[in-house]
Formats: structure tokens, sequence, C-alpha cells
């Protein structure tokens, strides 16, 4: 399939919560079949900047760019249509469906029988019923969780359910995919298997994700933008963020940063 | 089975019109063979099971709860009595019951498009208001909609082409209140065979994800608005429908027909039946139709007076809605689902 290579860029986004800043002028760029990296100590504004890429929160100042094209007022559900995709944070399954279920529903970008082939149960209807579970399954089978297909999410481990989440954001063949905590409530093997997964994703798509585990950030992210306070404090590649000292100040504590008050900006 | 059944089976249109063929046979095999009281009955439960089966449909299947449909209901039946108010004058029948269906359905888009603004309890609280204004505005318009006393309506002559077909099968003759009670269960075939069509679609999925989380299910690119409205006026275009047959039913469309106990009772039975089911949308229409009849003939021959005997009927109706909402919070349907679920998975 011939896919449209873009960047998606954010530039000069800032956002305030009545009188609190929670992003202030933040530019960073997605380049194509790039993993992007977002991290920041707790508080530092990395939700809120995902919220604004995915347009659950309008910027106050700042615009958002893909394909060429400012997007305006962006609303959530427009984003599959864009070719983007995004996880929650958590799970965000659909509890009374199955597995499959839950997967063709972010297939749905791909459906082309409308209201009224399905009302009247025409053959269309069928037909695209069959070719979504077809690209549900193919996915699923990607992520090792074809064997659930039948069976509900609640009857899933966790770390399944999370793959099956992945899966729903997948399955629409999305240019860049944004993921919120992907690691969050994973343990060592299973991060891992999601490093991999994402660094193999990134041959197709451009990756961005906000996650606070360091180990796997460092290891799939070609490039790491550092957020303090809702400000880019550091960006570049993992090994030059590692040893940039204002990031080690955000991570350490504010006593370095007393200490070396120069060295705040990369 | 063979080849063939099978393949009809496995077909999702084939499977409902196989059923709803099956539906029609049980249909004409139960009104022929009962009197023409029980075929009046027969025409409540149709009535009741097509508004029920919308009412399932919008709260089962898209988590939307409305306190409202008797409102619908009362749409569709004005809209019939104003078309059907002489013999010589009287639109084909199925003409009559398509423009009941779609005043509700327009009406009903325009009161789904603010319903999809609100959530939980406001959707519930802005249907609750309109249950109770709609009757408020037959009393109102007095010289069109006939106030207090209503409007009656003239159901047309059996077609003779009915008559003879009917006769030519069935060796009776087909009396006016038979005739009605068949045209109720037609339209409640048709109207479900469309109804699990849509569930069993994109479109249901696309209800169903709605319902379980709405923020994942926009983040999948489904717009929330355009779902809810879709599933309110589906809802309601249906309501519109029972409408159309409680008034050909009853002979009048009067407010006193449509107070606030319809809605709740329409509530009551998709929950006792189970959410999202159409069988039990069905089944909550039955118990709602001959529950009381049952309590009050079991209570006359016990030997309690006229009064005691009618007054057990909503008691024993009320004890039993709470039974299932107590043992069974899943309804019927739900609950015997889970059952055979269970079984399967522990042999």
């Amino acid at each position: 399939m011939d896919r449209a290579v873009s960047t998606f860029r954010m530039s000069g986004i800032s956002v305030n919560f009545g009188g609190i800043t929670a992003l202030s002028d933040v530019t960073l760029d997605v380049t194509p079949n790039q993993v992007l990296g977002v991290i920041g100590p707790n508080g530092a504004g990395k939700t809120t900047l995902f919220n604004v890429a995915c347009g659950f929160v309008q910027p106050n100042t700042g615009t958002l760019t893909w394909r060429d094209r400012e997007l305006k007022r962006l609303r959530p559900h427009q984003l599959a249509g864009l070719g983007i995709g995004r996880t929650l944070q958590g799970l965000g399954l659909f509890d009374r469906m199955s597995v499959l279920e839950n997967v063709i529903v972010g297939a749905d970008r791909h459906a082309r029988a409308g209201f009224f082939s399905g009302l009247f149960g025409l053959r269309r209807s069928a037909n695209d019923e069959r070719a979504l579970a077809e690209r549900a399954m193919t996915v699923l089978a990607e992520l090792g969780a074809a064997e659930h297909a039948d069976q509900l999410p609640s009857s899933l481990p966790y770390p399944v359910r999370k793959r099956v989440s992945l899966a729903r954001a997948l399955v629409s063949e999305p240019d860049l995919l944004l993921l919120d905590e992907p690691a969050a409530g994973l343990s060592g093997d299973d991060m891992a298997q999601l490093g991999e997964l994402i660094k193999g994703l990134s041959r197709r798509m451009s990756v961005m994700l906000v996650e606070h585990h360091m180990d796997l950030v460092m290891s799939v992210c070609d490039h790491i933008v550092v957020l303090d306070f809702g400000k880019n404090i550091a960006s570049g590649p993992p090994e030059r963020v590692k040893e940039d000292p204002a990031v080690l100040a955000a991570y350490l504590g504010d006593e370095v940063e007393h200490d070396n008050p120069a060295t705040t900006r990369s | 089975m063979t080849a063939f059944a099978q393949r009809i089976w496995a077909s999702t249109l084939g499977r409902h019109l196989l059923l709803a063929g099956l539906g029609l046979v049980a249909v004409a095999l139960v009104l022929e063979n009962t009197s023409a009281f029980r075929n009046g009955q027969f025409a409540v439960m149709a009535y009741m099971g097509i508004a029920a089966g919308g009412l399932t449909v919008l709260t089962g299947l898209n988590g939307q709860l409305s306190l409202g449909h008797g409102a619908f209901m009362a749409i569709g039946a004005y809209t019939t009595a104003l078309l059907l108010d002489d013999y010589e004058s009287a639109p084909p029948l199925i003409l009559v019951l398509l423009a009941a269906t779609a005043v509700a359905l327009v009406i009903g888009a325009g009161v789904g498009v603010a319903a999809a603004r609100l959530h939980g309890p406001y959707i519930a609280g802005a249907t609750l208001a309109l249950a109770i204004a709609v009757p408020g505005i037959a009393l109102y318009f007095q010289g069109t909609l006939g106030g207090e006393q209503g409007l009656t309506v003239v159901v047309p002559d059996v077609p003779n082409w009915f008559a003879d077909a009917a006769y030519f099968i069935t060796a009776n003759d087909v009396s006016s209140s038979k005739y009605v009670a068949y045209i109720g269960w037609f339209s409640l075939i048709v109207s479900y065979v469309l109804l699990a069509n849509l569930s069993r679609s994109r479109v249901g999925r696309i209800w169903r994800a709605v319902r379980d989380d709405d923020v994942a299910a926009e983040i999948a690119g489904i717009n929330l608005g355009r779902a809810r409205v879709l599933a309110f006026v589906v809802s309601t275009a249906c309501a519109g429908l029972a409408g159309a047959v409680l008034a050909l039913a009853v002979r009048l469309a009067a407010p006193s027909g449509f107070m606030l106990t319809l809605s709740l009772a329409l509530l009551s039975a998709v929950v006792l039946g189970g959410l999202g089911s159409l069988l039990g949308a069905l089944i909550g229409a039955a118990l709602l139709t001959f529950l009381p009849q049952v309590v009050t003939s079991i209570g006359l021959d016990a030997g309690l007076t006229d009064l005691q005997a009618a007054e057990l009927a909503p008691l024993v109706y009320g004890l039993t809605t709470m039974l299932v909402v107590i043992l069974a919070p899943a309804g019927i349907v739900g609950t015997a689902r889970a059952a055979r679920r269970r079984r399967r998975s522990h042999p």
C-alpha cells in the first residue's frame, strides 16, 4: 500500500489550565519512521502534550501540522481518518465485546458498508464484516493474541489485554502511532517484548510515546524530548539526553539544578 | 441439516429471515386457534414488543436510558388517527404504518440531537419531560387532536385478498381484531428482522463500543454524537410503529393511553427480558400483557373479590420485576445466556 510519508509537527504549544501553565512553548517533530519518546518527571506535562497531540486538549497557542496541513480544531474521532492511531493510558477495552470485536472497532476507518446495507442485511455488509474480521485477525496474530479472539477481555491476563488494545490501534493502519504509557503495568519480560515490537513497528510508521520507564525509552527511541514543569528542557538522541545535566537535574531533584544554574537549557 | 440449510443459517440475513418465517407460522397458528378476545391481547403484546424492541436497542446496545418512549408511541398513534379518520379517504394501511414510523423518526431525530449532548441521568430527565409533556399537547390542541376524549381510529375493512388468502390457508374467516393482530405481528417481525440485522452489523458494533467506553470508541474514529443520535432515531421509529399498531388495536388515540406509566412499563419489560436482547424484549412484552390477566384470574379462583384480584396484578408484576433485578440483573435472557456460557466453558 502506498503511504503518505509525513512529519508530525507540534510547534510552540502552550497550554494553561486556569492560570497554571501546563505546557509552555513546546516544539517537536516526529519524522517519518522515527520513534520519539517524551519523558519527564511526574507533573512535567507529558500527558497534556499527548492530549494536545490527539485533540483532547486545545492548546492556547501553537499549531499541529500533519501531512503538510495544519490541524485546526482537531476532534478526537477525526484522528483515525487522518492516519493517526493512539492507545489509552490503561486499557480502554470494550468489556462486553469479544477480543475480535474490540479490534474490529479499531478497523472502522476501513469499513465500507453503511447504515442501509446493515439494516437490510445486504451482502455488501456481510462481505465488509468478513474483510474487517480478517484485518483484525491478521493484527491479532501479529501480536500473538489470535487464540483469544473469541474471549472477553476481562478473562485475559493484563499483558494480553494490553496487546489487544495495541492491536486495536494498529488495525487502522496508522502512519503515526501515539502510545500513552504503553509499558504501564508490564513486567520485565513483557516490556522487553513490547520494546522489540515498537522497534518493528517503526519500519511501517512513526511512533510517539509518552513513558516513564527509562530502560524502554532509552532502548527503543531514536529521539527523546524531556519535559520539566511544562518546558522542553532537552532533546536529542538517547545517549546525549542521558548525559544532559539539565535532565539529570530534573530527575535527581533541584539540588543539582541550584549547583548548575547555567545548564538548564540544551 | 442439509448443506443448503447450513448455508442459510451461516448467513446473518438468512438466519434472521428463517427465524422470521418460523415466527410468522407460529403467529398464524396461535391467532387462528384463539378467541377474538385473545387476538386482541396478542395485538397488545405486538405493539408493546415493537416498542420494547426499539428501546432495548437504545438502552441495551447503546447505553442510553429513555423514560419517554411512550411519547413517541403517542406520536405514532396520533399520526395514525389523523390519517384514518373516516372510511372514504383512508390511505393504504401500509402507508399509514410507514407515515407513523417516519413522523416519530423525524421528531426523534430532533430530540436525539439534543439528547446526544447529554449524558446518563440527564437524558433520562429530558425524555421524562417529554413523556409528561406530549399527552399535554393533545389537550392543548383540542380542535385537531381531540382533547381528553382523543381521536377515534377507523380501522379499514379487511382487504379481500387478505381474507381470501387467510381462508384458503386456514379455513377461518378473518375478524377485524384478528386482522389487526396480524398487522401487529407482521410489523413486529419486520422490525425485529431489521433490528437484528442492524445489531449484527457495523452499526450495532459501533453502538456497543460507544456504550462500553466512549473515549476509546472516539479514538477508534467513531463520531459519538452521530452514533448516539442514530440509535435514538432507530428506537423512536420503532416506538412510532408501535403507536400505529396501538391506535389500530384500541381504535383510539387519547392522552390517557400515553401516561408516564406506559414509558415505565416499556422500560421494565426491557429490563425483565434482558437489556439488548430482542427475545428478551418479546418476553418482557408477553409478561406485561399476560401476567396481569393470569394473576387476576388466579386471584378470582382463590376467592378474592374482583377489586382485590385486580389489585393483585400490579403487585405481582412489581415483585417479579424486583426479584429479577435482585436475583438476575442481566434479565431473563441475559441470565440464561450467561448460564449457558458457564456450562459450555466448564462442562
